[in-house]
């Protein structure tokens, strides 16, 4: 069989890196999890079954994490997409000069966690930033303050992806044919209809696609809140990933970092399932 | 714009459903696809807009549909003036060649979607779409999804949301060409039907000849954006307005003869490769009125006879059709003259030396610069 | 037809009004998109007793260079570009080449476990690499990998998209082809380098681009692995900048903009690919 020799000899460099850097590591959290970290180093870690589990599941720390992370994919998912549809469908039009509308609106995805982080730490920084200026100053100023940071961190990551969206929501949008928007106009529907009745019908399955994905990526943001406000204040935006970093970093207990790892992925696969399920169900025709 | 060319209708307005006035239009990136052009539509008439790939039918349909503006021009529906009004409040339904049916609604949706979209109370919607579904056979299928659909099952439902709405004008664009040939000369028939039950005014956009003579009322013939003729099917076959109508139109083509002209005191005549044909004291007085010397004969395959003639040939294939043949011959300087005559006509083989004869009645003169109609 | 004049010359007033309305529109939303960006690169031309006057100076009339210089060289952004540039070189060139061969195995080789092999390969992408970074980090250390570019960049040289990308390109090949190529006599190695790369040229690229931009983008990795500015990348560079200057913003600012311009660049020449691999992309999650 040189054929199958020569068959894994191809994806043996894919399946080392798997292995070394995904699945050993994956499987060793679940491991790590056993294991309590003493208090101080150097004293030998003591096994305690599924204590830590229940522990850290059940913490008011852990909770609040989760919540947090909640609220932010939902203040950024939604509006992240409903924005990124809303100027697809503005410059889905024939307009003169409209490739450059295009090229601003996607423009984004240019720009990285830091950079959009650091632009927008400036902007709303209280000494140098706008918001002073504009008269909005918050006290105490908006990345300390417990009712504004999540949300200036949601907007900041809004933007971020603004491109992202757009281009994601563009190319379904390019794939309606023409005739059925045209159709639909001589049908008497008005630009809202149209939006209603047709676009966001036949937009459907790269919506909820959308939807779902993006909540993957909202429960993994970690740039920007270590960038503008390092979980706090007083952990209000305290997210899954900056929370497993801070255990991991400051706290260097394995042990706790490993069950807050798996609870992260627990998250993921619910969300990819849920978005499985629904794609099924939700591909709805067929061309 | 010869005189030919021009919408044959009075300009008054009373009785037109759909009209074109100097319309023309330059896409942004420079092309002129149409015109100016001028076209009135009659209320309840079926008018085919026919013509070669890319001569700009589909841009005059979108035009009167308001899908797209005109550069200049007044487009009218009725008596109102439309150039300022969106497609969604002109009183037009259109028919797509894929149909453009909403795949994510069942086929009741779909016919009912035009209605809903005016505000029509449900049970007036209910009412309506039963008829129309009942008049194209869809009944059974309401429940359905478009992809559940055969393709002639698509083009009834994208005809039943067409006249649902009874409007002022229904605008076809090649709405058999995704049909096979069979379905297409049924569905044919039917289409013919319903335009004459709904006394339903139609602008039929086709490249396909037979459907547009056996389909308008009149059939408007346009070439790189410009009207050539526009006319009843039988008129425009029995005198093409110029070199570019009498080709397109009927099948096998029209026959061309370069030809110059010979006249003497009392009569004109024209001379080909190999003959010289007297022509009938009207046409030879238009000829000279021309005062044109090159013209271009035309003369339809079944009005050439082989008979002995007096124009020399070469039969150089015979293709038989079964019920009538088509016999392929070439004159002395090359020309191709194609005889079509009943399968039961004396056999000539490919090779024989034969003798054409024209009946000068059936002869169309061509101006051989500008391609104009001539005689008569 | 008189009283028509209006209509039927040039434009309807009502349709141009429409029109004129409709870039107003994309014009402020534009705008929006744009300010975020148009001030940053405003902040970084100031000079730094501008930067706290108030109003807030939105047009920089004198502009100055100096805080590019100074975040350039004082501030190591040459030395963090060049970081990032060789680290995500390193992990484009690596996702391509695992990508381009595990997709040839699994499009046009036969052999056992091969839907078995195909399932782990995207099982990996149902796993964050957040959560992997306990145990990665005690592997690089133990590997002596900690702030090197091997510990960088070699937990990314193979990923379960790019594998899968690659696979339904190869797919997209005629099987006439491959049946031609051997009559020619070409191994499996020369199909896959002569015929079966340069056709799927297009799925490569849109792989590039996308492993290009995800590694340039790197930042909870790079944060753990990194100790000293010799091995930071420009993410993590940015961070820096902004805590050792923290009164001069416009230095920071100057920062950004030359940490996002590679990319700008980048996207500018390769609108097409990028598009491409970020719907493909978006797939993985
Ligand atoms: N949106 C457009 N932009 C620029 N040019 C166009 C556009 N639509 C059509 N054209 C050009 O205008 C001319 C007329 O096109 P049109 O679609 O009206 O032709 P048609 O007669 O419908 O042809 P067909 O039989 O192939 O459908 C063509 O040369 C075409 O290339
Ligand atoms: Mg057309």
């Amino acid at each position: 069989m040189r054929e199958a020799g020569l068959a894994y000899a191809l994806v043996l460099p894919s399946l080392v890196v798997f292995g070394a850097f995904i699945f050993y590591p994956f499987v060793r959290n679940f491991y790590l999890g056993f294991f309590r970290t003493p208090p101080f180093p150097g004293l030998p870690k003591k096994g305690v079954g599924l204590t830590q589990y229940r522990e850290v599941l059940t913490s008011h720390d852990f909770l609040n994490s989760v919540k947090v992370t909640v609220l932010f994919a939902v203040y950024t998912v939604p509006t992240g997409i409903a924005a990124g549809l809303g100027l697809a469908v503005l410059a889905h039009q024939k307009l003169r000069g409209i490739g450059i509308y295009r090229t601003i609106f996607s423009s984004t995805v240019a720009t990285s966690v830091a950079v959009a982080s650091v632009i927008f730490g400036t902007l709303l920084n209280p000494n140098v930033g706008l918001l002073p200026w504009l008269g909005l100053q918050t006290n105490p100023s908006i990345l300390q303050n417990p009712s504004w940071a999540l949300l200036a961190v949601a907007i900041t990551t809004i933007w971020q992806n603004l491109g992202l969206s757009f281009i994601l929501m563009s190319s379904g949008l390019q794939a309606i044919p023409d005739e059925l928007l045209e159709a639909a106009q001589i049908d008497g529907a008005g630009a809202w209809s149209r939006f209603r009745n047709v676009i966001v019908p036949l937009l459907s399955p790269t919506i909820f696609f959308a939807v779902v994905v993006g909540s993957i990526f909202a429960f993994q943001s970690f740039g920007q809140i270590e960038l503008l406000t390092q979980g706090g204040p007083t952990k209000h935006t305290n997210v899954l990933t900056y929370f497993i970093y801070t255990t991991l970093q400051q706290q260097q207990d394995d042990g706790k970092a490993a069950v807050l790892a798996i609870a992260l992925f627990g998250i993921t696969l619910l969300l990819t399932l849920v978005q499985m399920r629904l794609l099924e169900r939700r591909v709805f025709y067929a061309r | 714009m010869t005189e030919a060319a021009r919408g044959d209708v009075d300009v008054d307005g009373a009785g037109i459903a759909v009209s074109l006035r100097e319309v023309t239009k330059t896409y942004d990136n420079g092309v002129m696809a149409l015109g100016p052009i001028d076209l009135q539509v009659r209320k309840g008439e079926l008018v085919s807009l026919l013509g070669p790939s890319g001569c700009g039918k589909s841009t005059a349909l979108r035009i009167i549909a308001g899908l797209e503006a005109p550069t200049s021009g007044t487009v009218r529906i009725g008596s109102r003036v439309v150039n300022d009004v969106e497609a969604k409040d002109r009183d037009v339904s259109m028919v797509f060649q894929t149909y453009a049916l909403y795949p994510h609604m069942s086929v009741q949706r779909n016919i009912e979607f035009p209605l809903k979209s005016r505000g029509m109370p449900r049970d007036e919607r209910a009412t309506r779409v039963r008829e129309a579904a009942r008049g194209l056979g869809l009944e059974g299928l309401l429940d359905r999804k478009p992809a559940q659909l055969s393709g002639g099952q698509r083009q009834r439902v994208a005809l039943a949301r067409a006249i649902v709405r009874r409007p002022a004008a229904f605008l076809m664009d090649e709405p058999l060409s995704n049909l096979d040939a069979k379905l297409r000369v049924q569905t044919r028939a039917e289409l013919i039907e319903l335009h004459r039950r709904l006394a339903a005014t139609v602008v039929y956009v086709t490249h396909d000849q037979v459907e547009a003579m056996t389909m308008g009322d009149r059939i408007a013939i346009l070439d790189r954006g410009v009207l050539q003729q526009i006319g009843p099917p039988q008129a425009v076959y029995d005198e093409p307005a110029n070199l570019f109508v009498a080709q397109f139109i009927g099948s096998p083509s029209m026959n061309t003869i370069g030809a110059r002209v010979v006249a003497d005191s009392e009569a004109v005549a024209v001379e080909l490769p190999g003959a010289r044909i007297m022509l009938p004291a009207p046409t030879g007085a238009a000829v000279a009125r021309a005062g044109a010397d090159d013209v271009v004969l035309g003369v339809r395959p079944e009005h050439v006879r082989i008979d002995g003639g007096q124009l020399p040939a070469t039969v150089s294939v015979v293709e038989s059709l079964g019920h009538e043949r088509h016999v392929v011959c070439r004159l002395d300087d090359g020309t191709m003259v194609i005889v079509r005559e009943a399968a039961d006509a004396s056999p000539a083989r490919a090779g024989d030396a034969v003798g054409l004869s024209v009946p000068s009645e059936h002869l169309h003169v061509f101006d051989a610069g500008s391609g104009r109609r001539v005689a008569v | 037809m008189r009283g028509e004049a209006g209509v039927t010359e040039g434009r309807p007033v009502r349709r141009r009004f429409a029109i004129v309305a409709r870039y107003a529109l994309l014009t402020v939303l534009a705008a929006i998109v744009l300010f975020p960006v148009y001030m940053a690169v405003v902040g970084s031309l100031l000079k730094t007793e501008q930067i706290t006057s108030r109003p807030p100076t939105m047009l920089p009339t004198h502009p100055t260079w100096d805080s590019y210089s100074t975040a350039w060289s004082a501030g190591h952004l040459a030395t963090y570009l060049r970081n990032s540039a060789i680290v995500a070189v390193i992990i484009t060139c690596g996702q391509v080449v695992t990508a381009i061969l595990a997709g040839y195995a699994f499009a046009f080789l036969e052999f056992p476990f091969r839907r078995t092999l195909f399932v782990v390969f995207i099982a990996t992408l149902m796993v964050p690499f957040e959560v992997t970074i306990i145990t990665n980090l005690n592997t690089i250390v133990s590997l002596h990998w900690y702030n090197t570019y091997a510990g960088l960049t070699v937990p990314f040289l193979a990923t379960g998209f790019g594998a899968f990308l690659l696979r339904q390109a190869f797919l997209g090949i005629p099987r006439d082809l491959q049946d031609a190529a051997a009559l020619d006599g070409y191994g499996h190695l020369r199909f896959m380098t002569r015929v079966a790369v340069p056709l799927a040229r297009p799925a490569i690229a849109a792989l590039a681009v996308f492993g290009f931009l995800s590694a340039w983008n790197q930042y909870l990795w790079p944060l753990l692995i990194t100790k000293n500015d010799q091995l930071r990348t420009v993410q993590i560079g940015l961070r820096q900048l902004r805590a050792t200057s923290i009164e001069q913003v416009n230095v920071t600012l100057a920062g950004v903009v030359l940490a996002a311009l590679p990319l700008v660049v980048l996207l500018v020449v390769f609108q097409k690919q990028l598009v491409r691999g970020l719907t493909a992309g978006a797939v993985k999650g």
